[in-house]
């Protein structure tokens, strides 16, 4: 069977999509566990970044096709997933500042926020477009994705090799994921996101500023999607569309995981990722999309609050 | 003594301090006009960015005679609206707007001869638009016919599900799709079979009048497999659920089952409406549009007809007492389950019946015709106009379809006969509009009267919208 001969080939396949949607993911429910939004222009916010990313990357290593080698290359990544991160955090936080905080100020109820993010998200990426072309962007390689190892398994195409840049989005999203759930759970800054998350009036009672956190809060999310993105427009292309599909999956998977539950996002996320991944290799391409929203539909039939539940505050 | 003296200078010295001439609220004014301005001259700039050059938009519209052109004129609408403020103006306008939130209480506005009469008017409006002014042209006939009309007619039925029942539906036009689909299935466009020639195999070939009943029982049955499981969960769990529902319905289309639906090419060539009854003969010809636009308005009327029977009746009060709280509704002895499935059954086959009348008038379908994105484009009608109102409905969904038609329209009376935006960035103001209206009027156009109320009473801080528009956390700051 396909499956069982290329087992960890999906798996890992499926790790490398999936910490990518966990990254995305945390955005998507941080902002619900403080706001109870569904914060539709996130994915634009996750484009934004991947943005950023190709043009720090086209600064510094231009499209001449010369692949920089030796300590160039560690730089140039970095520098562009700070890039990433940066745009992404700023068009985040410039997202609550412009759409959501007047909204807030008049207690206006949850659907109004969810057409205002549509319409922001509709805009936003219409606006990317209209400044940087609607074809696809090319992404500047900055660094050689050698192999590092391979795994086992036999099948036609022969054992798959595990390269540098799988390594890398892996290992990226891992590190902000346990920095995040540092932060969530051991920062000052992380007791009021938890504690907005539970009862923002009593947070508010107790001396938490409340607009503080919730940009803050906006700002973290937005950092972690434009690292995404960065990591995504590696090896998927880049444009302005781009957001949509991973948006999409990325809501799906936190959802999954217990929307407002930060540990929940990542491990929805993940789980996710292997999902599509088998369910590629077992039903084509094509039906992958059906399979991810049948497990889900399934999952919330048993756990209507998804798999670890809901809400920051109370379980994370 | 000494220290106190020591304290007053140090707070002098903070006032003065404070009272930095840029700390003015007015230079704050300044810079918000400032950036409006300056992403202005780049959305109007009809440059289009290259992926060759990414700075091309900016050199071409903020460092050249154009940005000086749109500080200046920034700054000529600051100095204006600074000396409009300071003569208080704004405070005359708004005690000239208060007259008109007391017209609530007039009793010729409450009177139903006049909401009768308006809607009468409105009628009258809709069946001689397509002799007046530019809906002479055949474009934006066929604009009217099929977009405005289907669409008005979608959005109503999603009105019953979002504004009145109070369930978020992100996955609305599956049922739309569903609809379609069963149109070209009686029509004998579908499915093609093997050799790809559908007359060889299927042998229905129905007027397309019966596509209408068939399409409504089929997207209520739709409805109540997606509704029956899923009915339990709560607002947003519901939402991802009916959007998951809608893709799965895409890629079955897409991945062409047996045969069904042609895969991504879909079908054409799908027969129009036509009626052949007591020696009486009609053919709606795909040449003209405005049979369809009677049309429309005809099956719009009998729905609005039947829907504001149902707004008012023991059904509809259920549906307002799930929205506000289920809890307590159930607590009270209603059927919750019950109604919430109703709602969702009539919605989607109101939804099927928009799908039969717009493939009646495009004649070719494929999956591209139902992206995900018209689902919420429709929730956004619903809420852009008022949710819950069947007036802001309809006026709401009638301006968003036309705006994009009207924006990248054929060569008109204006604008030297070129569209008045450039196609491509239609979209972008689509969500300009969207974002401002929800930002600046979260009510919606023509809110209805018992959503107005719970808006502004949620905003003075009395009691919560209702149970799933529960005003979303987060204290007013500032």
């Amino acid at each position: 069977m396909y499956i069982t001969q290329h087992f960890w080939e999906l798996l890992f396949q499926g790790i490398r999509l999936g910490s990518l949607y966990a990254l995305i993911a945390i955005g998507y429910t941080m902002v619900y566990g403080v706001l109870q939004l569904i914060n539709f222009a996130h994915s634009e916010v996750f484009m934004s970044g991947a943005l950023g990313g190709v043009f720090m990357l086209t600064a510094l290593v231009g499209n001449k096709g010369k692949v920089p080698s030796g300590f160039a290359a560690f730089e140039y990544t970095a520098l562009a997933l700070v890039a990433g991160a940066a745009v992404g955090a700023l068009v985040a936080y410039s997202l609550e500042r412009v759409a959501y905080r007047p909204l807030r100020i008049r207690h206006a109820p949850k659907l109004v926020y969810l057409i205002t993010a549509i319409g922001a998200s509709i805009f936003l990426y219409n606006v990317a477009g209209k400044l940087f072309g609607r074809n696809n962007l090319q992404v500047p390689e900055s660094f050689h994705s050698g192999k590092v190892f391979v795994l086992p398994g036999s099948g036609a195409a022969g054992p798959r090799t595990v390269k540098s840049l799988d390594l890398l989005i892996i290992l990226a999203a891992v590190a902000m994921m346990i920095a995040l759930d540092l932060v969530i759970n051991r920062t000052k800054l992380g007791a009021g996101i938890r504690a907005v998350a539970q009862d923002t009036e009593t947070a508010q009672l107790m001396g938490v500023d409340v607009n503080k956190v919730i940009s803050r809060t906006f700002l973290i999310g937005g950092l972690l999607g434009g690292i995404g993105g960065v990591l995504y427009g590696m090896f998927h292309a880049v444009t302005y569309t781009m957001g949509f599909v991973p948006g999409i999956k990325a809501f799906t998977a936190a959802v999954l995981g217990g929307i407002g539950n930060v540990r929940g996002a990542m491990l929805g996320g993940l789980l996710l990722g292997i999902v599509e991944s088998f369910g590629q290799a077992q039903f084509h391409l094509q039906w992958v999309d059906v399979v991810a929203f049948v497990v889900l539909v399934g999952v919330l039939l048993i756990r209507p609050t998804g798999i670890l539940g809901e809400r920051t505050g109370r379980t994370a | 003594m000494t220290t106190s003296i020591l304290e007053l200078s140090e707070q002098v010295r903070k006032l003065r301090k404070h009272s930095a001439w840029y700390k003015n609220p007015i230079y704050g004014r300044l810079a918000v006009i400032e950036a409006l301005v300056l992403v202005l001259s780049i959305l109007t700039n009809e440059t289009q960015g290259s992926p060759r050059d990414y700075t091309l938009l900016f050199k071409d519209s903020w460092f050249c005679v154009r940005g000086v052109q749109f500080l200046v004129g920034g700054l000529i609408i600051w100095v204006l609206a600074e000396i409009w403020r300071a003569r208080g103006l704004t405070k005359i306008a708004a005690q000239a707007a208060q007259p008109v939130r007391n017209l609530r209480g007039n009793p010729v506005l409450t009177n139903p001869w006049t909401k009768r009469a308006v809607l009468l008017l409105v009628t009258v409006i809709a069946v001689l638009l397509p002799l007046m002014g530019m809906f002479t042209l055949p474009y934006f006939q066929s604009v009217l016919a099929g977009q405005v009309g289907v669409y008005v007619l979608a959005a109503l039925g999603l009105n019953v599900v979002v504004g009145w029942a109070g369930l978020l539906d992100l996955g609305y036009i599956a049922f739309f799709a569903i609809g379609a689909y069963t149109t070209a299935i009686l029509s004998g466009k579908l499915p093609v079979g093997d050799d790809g020639n559908p007359e060889l195999h299927p042998p229905i070939h129905l007027n397309l009048f019966f596509a209408f009943p068939a399409a409504v029982v089929l997207t209520m049955i739709a409805g109540l497999i997606l509704g029956a499981p899923t009915l339990r969960l709560r607002g947003d769990y519901l939402a991802i659920v009916t959007l998951g529902f809608h893709e799965i319905v895409l890629n079955v289309a897409n991945n062409d089952p047996k045969g069904l639906t042609n895969g991504s090419l879909g079908a054409t060539g799908i027969s129009t409406f036509r009626f052949n009854l007591f020696g009486v003969h009609y053919d709606w010809r795909t040449n003209d549009s405005k049979p369809y636009w009677y049309l429309a308005i005809g099956i719009i009327i009998l729905v609005v007809f039947a829907f504001r029977r149902l707004e008012h009746s023991k059904v509809g009060r259920s549906w307002t007492a799930i929205r506000e709280d289920e809890v307590a509704a159930a607590a009270s002895g209603v059927p919750t389950v019950k109604y919430k499935l109703m709602a969702f059954a009539i919605g989607a086959s109101t939804s099927g019946f928009a799908g039969v009348l717009a493939t009646a008038k495009i004649t070719a379908i494929t999956p591209q015709n139902f992206p995900l994105t018209l689902s919420i484009f429709v929730l956004a009608y619903v809420i852009f106009g008022g949710m819950g109102s069947l007036t802001g409905v309809i006026v709401g969904a009638s301006l968003m379809t036309f705006l994009p038609a009207f924006l990248q329209g054929p060569p008109s009376w204006f604008n030297d006969g070129r569209p008045v935006v450039d196609p491509k960035d239609v979209p972008m103001w689509i969500g300009a509009v969207l974002l401002v209206m929800m930002i600046f009027r979260p009510q919606g156009l023509i809110p209805s009267k018992r959503r107005a109320q719970e808006l502004s009473q949620a905003e003075h801080g009395v009691g919560e919208a209702d149970a799933m528009t529960g005003v979303a956390e987060g204290v007013g700051g500032q």
